[in-house]
């Protein structure tokens, strides 16, 4: 991993992302109002910039890691990540672009009328942009660690500071060929060293990925050891160390160690070799990954978390209707000249993601069978960056590891100046109050919180945090959105306090399950993937609460309706939002 | 939203016609003007489009959660799924890593396309009456 090709594949792509950024601001500043106003931004063009946005360090890195870690019950997150656009199709896209809310804010004051109701949905829209920049900041925190061996923190720092200072010169700012750029960048990126990773793979190795045997060294690898770590061997396994194992110090030249089956710890700054044909030991508290159970739905997963069945359908309802209420993927839905643009950009935002979601999972399939030290650190999350450098050896494994590192690089840049970009909206709009220097005020505290957070999360899978960040979404913006859409009788005092519920017992939930972390059972289930209940609990107090304060209906409820539904050729549409 | 009088802004509205007809008698116009001014036939011309969209996306969303939202149940209740294999990988990796996105694209898709039509026969319905 730690190669000089490697190392300038990342800055060069990064250098590249900024300067066209930079360079971009200046032409395109002019030509990216041109195509607003001009309404000349092809569909596929828009939906490359959409899906370029969404692909984050959750798609590209936290899916294989995921997968490799706790198996097939892991492709459940990408299917959502697709699937959320279906919904958002048929439930949201045209009738959103036609009432001409930019964010979801001003959605909420221009269907309601109320600004209070826009000061709450500032407030989830914040919360949601935060908690979804936490997984790119560690990301990036594992990634940097992986190619240039920096501490977790460092690479935390630079990239918040980096993403920081080009959302703050204005880099990436509503630019559709940056983003768009970044969405074939990453499709490279993640699908050819897949299809070479599967050239060399030996269909012998595949049986072992079914069978009920532990994951195994197929060559001698060595193992640095960066965080202490207690693990399990199974049976007696020999190694020869360099560090400290069970408090005893073993130098440069001391004998093959032989470890008897049971617990083990080892220090920070070991360095262990492994011999071919050894089993692969596992950190304490992980699931056994057998193959059987690993390949198996509801196998591997199933041993580690409370209600796994539950869990599944909480992941499906969250991912499903979380999409529509991210902060930065609404934005680019105005882009699009009219409802019908907006409905054949979902169309291929759906055909796009899905070309791109069917390769995390070779990674993580493959990660098992010839990268499984990665159980041991802990750095399931990295398998996408070191798989090329394990099968491959000489330039061609360095070209692969560099183009790999590239596009998780953009992935992380590219999801986290647009999430910061409407962080950073949000606040200078309804917090400082809308000047450029407040938008510049509003980035450096984004950043800077986004931050102090990012070290914190480290020992959560990547996935992990975005599921909770679509869970908070669907538990608020969903509902608001639906039936802000369809339905006459949404009142200013429903859609609020459905809100606040939702948003309070989802995020409520969340946090419980960061702090206190609950031993297993229902309470471990139903608090750490929320949104099988938060989501009907907010439809439900919409509704009711609205019917409550029926006699207290937004103004022109039937104008606007007229403007979301009917289309452009008649000439009725207007414009709530500016 | 401001301080217009609600029937004036929509009356301003019903003037934006593309077609710019002149008359205010030729059928077209008639039900144009009764959406734009909201008026109780209006309401039921409105009501008509939104219930066939939402009654098409109920039919999408139908397909989509028999199929989608099954397939966790199914696999939890009949463990036997995961010895299938088609073209060599256990049928729920084919299923949740693959075939998932074709059928995504399929049934945005068809939803694309009826919603469309929909749409257009709404628009000529108007300009017929």
């Amino acid at each position: 991993m730690r190669s000089p090709v490697v190392l300038a594949a990342v800055v060069a792509s990064t250098i590249a992302t900024l300067l066209i950024g930079a360079y971009g601001m200046r032409v395109a500043r002019t030509t990216s109002d041109f195509f607003v106003a001009s309404r000349t931004v092809r569909p596929m063009w828009n939906a490359s910039a959409i899906s370029g946005e969404y692909l984050s360090a959750a798609s590209f890195l936290g899916v294989a890691g995921l997968v490799m870690k706790y198996g097939v019950d892991m492709l459940w997150y990408p299917v959502g990540f697709a699937a959320g656009y279906l919904v958002l199709l048929l439930l949201v896209a045209a009738p959103l672009r036609r009432f001409g809310a930019y964010t979801i804010p001003d959605f909420a004051e221009g269907r309601l009328d109320s600004l209070v109701v826009r000061r709450l949905a500032t407030t989830f829209v914040l919360v949601i942009g935060w908690f979804y920049l936490l997984p790119q900041l560690k990301g990036a925190g594992v990634t940097l660690r992986a190619i240039l061996g920096t501490p977790y923190w460092a690479g935390v720092v630079v990239v918040g500071a980096l993403i920081t200072a080009n959302v703050l010169f204005g880099g990436m700012k509503g630019i559709t060929f940056v983003q768009a750029f970044q969405y074939w960048l990453k499709l490279t990126a993640i699908s050819l060293p897949a299809i070479v990773l599967l050239l060399h793979y030996k269909a012998e190795d595949a049986a072992r990925l079914t069978a009920p045997v532990s994951p195994t060294f197929q060559t001698e690898t060595v193992v640095d050891v960066s965080v202490d770590v207690e693990f399990e061997v199974d049976g007696p396994t020999v190694l020869r160390l360099r560090g400290t194992l069970d408090g005893t110090r073993y130098g440069a030249e001391a004998p093959p160690v032989t470890l008897a089956a049971g617990r083990h710890t080892v220090t920070a700054g070991a360095e262990i070799t492994f011999p071919a044909g050894s089993p692969a030991p596992r950190p304490v508290g992980q699931p056994h990954v057998a193959g059987d159970a690993w390949s198996r739905p509801f196998g591997a997963g199933s041993s580690e978390r409370s209600h796994p069945l539950f869990f599944t359908y909480s992941v499906m309802l969250a991912t499903f209707l979380g999409t529509m209420g991210l902060p930065h993927i609404l934005v680019r839905f105005y882009t699009n000249p009219d409802g019908r643009a907006a409905r054949q950009t979902t169309l291929f935002v759906l055909l796009l993601l899905g070309g791109f979601y069917i390769f995390p999972a070779v990674y993580g399939a493959l990660g098992r069978l010839y990268a499984p030290d990665l159980y041991l650190t802990q750095g399931t999350d990295t398998v996408v960056l070191a798989l090329p450098g394990r099968v491959l050896s000489g330039l061609g494994g360095e070209l692969l590891s560099g183009l790999v590192a590239a596009g998780a690089f953009a992935a992380f840049i590219s999801t986290a100046s647009g999430l910061l970009i409407s962080v950073a909206g949000a606040l200078a709009q309804d917090v400082f109050r809308g000047q450029v220097t407040d938008f510049r005020r509003g980035a450096v505290l984004a950043g800077t919180v986004a931050v102090a957070f990012g070290l914190l999360v480290e020992r959560f899978d990547i996935n992990v945090l975005v599921g909770w960040a679509f869970a908070i979404a669907a538990s608020t913006f969903c509902p608001l959105l639906v039936l802000g859409i369809w339905w006459r009788g949404l009142t200013a005092a429903g859609a609020g306090a459905g809100i606040a519920v939702g948003g309070g017992l989802a995020s409520g939930a969340i946090l419980i399950t960061m702090l206190a972390t609950p031993g297993p059972g229902w309470a471990e289930a139903l608090l750490g993937q929320p949104a099988a209940w938060s989501v009907p609990a907010a439809f439900f107090t919409m509704v009711v609460v609205s019917r409550l304060t029926a006699r207290r209906l937004p103004a022109e409820v039937a104008a606007k309706m007229v403007a979301m539904h009917t289309p452009e050729a008649l000439g009725l549409g207007r414009n709530y939002r500016e | 939203m401001s301080d217009i009088d609600p029937t004036l802004a929509a009356r301003r509205v019903a003037v934006r016609n593309p077609r710019g007809r002149a008359s205010q008698d030729t059928p077209g116009e008639r039900a144009l003007a009764e959406l734009a001014e909201q008026t109780e036939v209006g309401e039921v011309l409105l009501r008509s489009l939104t219930r066939a969209q939402l009654l098409l996306a109920a039919r999408i969303f139908a397909v989509f959660g028999f199929f989608l939202l099954g397939l966790p149940a199914l696999f939890a209740t009949q463990p036997g799924l995961a010895d299938y294999r088609v073209f060599g990988l256990p049928l729920p990796w084919v299923l949740l890593g693959g075939a998932v996105y074709p059928a995504l694209v399929l049934l945005g898709f068809l939803y694309v396309r009826q919603a469309e039509r929909n749409e257009r026969d709404f628009v000529e319905f108007i300009e017929r009456s």
